[in-house]
């Protein structure tokens, strides 16, 4: 009995505690949220406040080559590797080059990669498993493998690419070797390796999209352009903004495909704003003025964000 | 590195069978990426006990400390080689390096088309060379030319500029003497194989192949090092008539900056005996000459020049002359920079942007500036 009695006043003690606890423990409550979210704080702040610290620091500073063989020989010099940065015609023609990527190849991946999700979204399409593998294929293998492999496709003489050309009795290119093909070269590469991986948020999202717009919107007579544009799009916006966005900050980090495939060639004219940053910083080993480069670089993207943000604001992409 | 780093495991089982216990480990780098990755290594504490280094990166990795003297009883490794190269591993006095193979810039010459235009041997003055020059575009014809320079490639220019009698550096190496008259003397030579249309106004990138157009005549004087010679045999057809020579001088037979790797132990190895070990046996001329044979690089000891696979070599032979003329150029950790500039401003010049007179300052004022950082150093006693 006494057992029975005990567990009843625990019982009520317990449902008599949260009214009471409530308006004592929002502290602890706090706390607790802070200790939750504590391991990702800490982690952002190693790996990336602190960095990114150092990093403003490095680029006021000289470090050089000196500096790798004894720290007392680095100086600081103030904003001069920004003066000489924006002095230096390669780092204009490496923001030019940067920015026509990001220009061309923003718009040509998410229309790739929408294109692809509504046509596997569509029913009419048979084996979309297999479909979705193959265009997700791309993104998850190797970045030498795939451009050792392009670098063969478009090989002047005997790639695929300019013997389909060649058919169509066009005469061939030299994708590699020109200056003005370079970059639509690399363009090409870039968009088919990364289209898998948007096509996977757009066909997440599309599924979100009730059936029941569209038979409203065929019912009302809406085509399927019009359907696709006063349905589909609406819909999707959000999402739309966030791959824009990480296509945008993608863009303009692109580095590993001319370095494996042009090496900033030819004519420097694949150099891109973090290629030009690695070569400063470990070929000629001036990380002060390649830690500058970066920060220029964190600014770009920082301010294109924002501006996208802000477009999306007016069109009413999200609140 | 590159074609060494492919070949060598080919000579390495005996220096392991000359030597038990001793096990060696080949990494292979590719040149494109050697000299960031022997930087990152130092920086990050990982160097092999010894390594393959280009010439011109010697006094970079001695600057920052990296290499590991000479010891005494390494000594005699430095007889018996080319006195430019050894000058250029020798960092205040004291050598740093070993010289392993060498290798240097030459003309490589269409020795038929020099022939029909009246020329039994390139004339080894500037003003010779050139009339020379002048014959075989005659000949060619107004849409081919004499000589390739590409202008995105400085050795060319370097190799004018170091026949000078002045130094290409001043106030020990750490200001610009490119607006000496010597060096200005180089730069309107170099302009005016364009100005005259004896040299095509063009990057490598532009040409597409150069064994083809050499073959056809588009230029019949390339400049090159040894590795062409291989290159040359295997694609040019039997019936293309080539030579060697060495590089005519504004007065007589010209210099050239000598090229090549060297052999260096790092400080941080904890097996610096054992990697001198291979060093010597590296160095032995016997085995440098085998490893002729196989890779077509130069043997650095003198001697090894005498084996008959090496001596019996036509194409060889001008090297051997144009090494005893080579001249070393400035040690300073910023010389491939300064290069690099030195041939912006010339491709300018070459284009129509400067006189020779203001390339030569153009350069000084870039020069000067890389160098700032080395005139604070030695102001204070730390370079």
């Amino acid at each position: 009995m006494t057992d029975v009695r005990l567990n009843m006043a625990k019982v009520e003690a317990e449902a008599a505690a949260p009214p009471r606890r409530r308006p004592g423990t929002a502290l602890s409550r706090e706390r607790a949220a802070w200790g939750f979210v504590a391991p990702a704080l800490i982690a952002i702040g190693v790996f990336f406040a602190i960095p990114v610290f150092a990093a403003l620091l490095l680029s006021l500073t000289d470090f050089d080559i000196y500096a790798l063989a004894d720290l007392h020989n680095v100086r600081f010099v103030g904003l001069q590797n920004y003066e000489r940065l924006f002095a230096n015609p390669l780092f204009w023609g490496a923001m030019k080059n940067t920015g026509l990527f990001a220009v061309l190849g923003v718009p040509l991946s998410i229309a790739a990669s929408l294109a692809a999700a509504v046509i596997l979204n569509a029913r009419v399409v048979k084996w979309r498993p297999l479909w979705r593998v193959m265009f997700f294929a791309p993104y998850v293998t190797t970045l030498v493998a795939t451009a050792v492999l392009w670098n063969y496709l478009l090989h002047t003489r005997y790639g695929v690419i300019n013997w389909a050309i060649a058919s169509v009795g066009l005469p061939p290119v030299d994708w590699l070797g020109q200056p003005e093909n370079s970059i639509p070269a690399i363009l090409m590469f870039v968009v088919w390796k990364i289209f898998g991986y948007n096509m996977l948020i757009f066909l997440a999202v599309l599924q979100t999209v009730p059936d029941d717009l569209y038979e409203a919107a065929r019912i009302d007579g809406a085509g399927a352009w019009k359907r696709f544009t006063n349905v589909t799009l609406p819909a999707i916006a959000p999402t739309l903004l966030l791959v824009s966005i990480i296509s945008v900050a993608g863009f303009f980090q692109l580095f590993a495909e001319p370095y494996v495939m042009t090496q900033g060639g030819p004519a420097q004219s694949t150099v891109t704003v973090l290629y030009f940053m690695y070569e400063e910083g470990f070929k000629w080993w001036n990380l002060g003025s390649a830690s500058a480069v970066a920060f220029v670089l964190f600014i770009c993207i920082l301010a294109v964000t924002l501006v996208q943000l802000a477009v999306a604001k007016r069109m009413g992409a999200y609140e | 590195m590159g074609n060494e780093a492919t070949n060598v495991p080919q000579i390495l089982p005996e220096f392991e069978r000359l030597n038990p216990g001793i096990k060696v480990d080949v990494q292979a780098l590719p040149w494109t990426a050697a000299h960031q990755k022997l930087l990152t290594a130092y920086a990050g504490d990982s160097l092999p006990d010894l390594s393959q280094v280009g010439n011109t990166w010697v006094s970079e990795m001695a600057a920052i400390g990296a290499i590991s003297p000479l010891p005494s009883v390494a000594g005699d490794l430095l007889t018996d080689q080319f006195p430019a190269v050894l000058e250029t591993n020798r960092i205040d006095g004291r050598p740093v390096a070993t010289p392993w193979y060498v290798d240097t810039r030459l003309l490589f010459y269409r020795s038929d088309l020099l022939e029909q235009a009246g020329h039994g041997a390139v004339p080894q003055t500037w003003v010779g060379w050139k009339e020379a020059m002048h014959a075989v575009k005659r000949r060619a014809g107004a849409d081919k030319f004499a000589v390739l320079l590409p202008l995105n490639e400085f050795e060319q220019l370097l190799t004018f500029g170091l026949q000078g009698e002045e130094p290409l550096l001043k106030d020990e190496d750490t200001r610009g003497n490119f607006s000496s008259a010597s060096f200005v003397a180089a730069l309107a030579f170099y302009k005016s194989l364009f100005d005259e249309g004896l040299a095509p106004v063009a990057s490598a990138a532009q040409i597409s192949n150069v064994w083809t157009e050499f073959e056809r005549g588009w230029f019949s004087f390339y400049f090159s090092g040894p590795w062409t010679i291989g290159e040359f045999k295997n694609r040019l057809k039997p019936e293309t008539r080539w030579m060697t020579s060495g590089v005519p001088g504004p007065t007589g037979p010209g210099a050239s900056a000598p090229g090549g790797s060297s052999l260096v132990v790092y400080r941080s190895s904890p097996r610096q005996e054992a990697a001198w070990k291979l060093v010597r046996f590296l160095s032995d001329p016997a085995v440098q000459a085998r490893f002729n044979v196989i890779t077509g690089d130069l043997p650095a000891r003198e001697s090894a020049w005498a084996t008959p696979s090496v001596a019996d070599d036509p194409y060889i032979a001008a090297f051997k002359g144009q090494l005893s003329r080579a001249k070393a150029v400035p040690k300073v950790p910023e010389w491939e920079r300064i290069v690099t500039e030195m041939q912006i401003v010339a491709e300018r010049m070459v284009r129509g942007e400067y006189t020779p007179e203001a390339a030569g300052a153009e350069i000084d004022r870039r020069a000067d500036r890389l160098l700032e950082k080395r005139r604070w150093m030695m102001e204070r006693g730390r370079a």
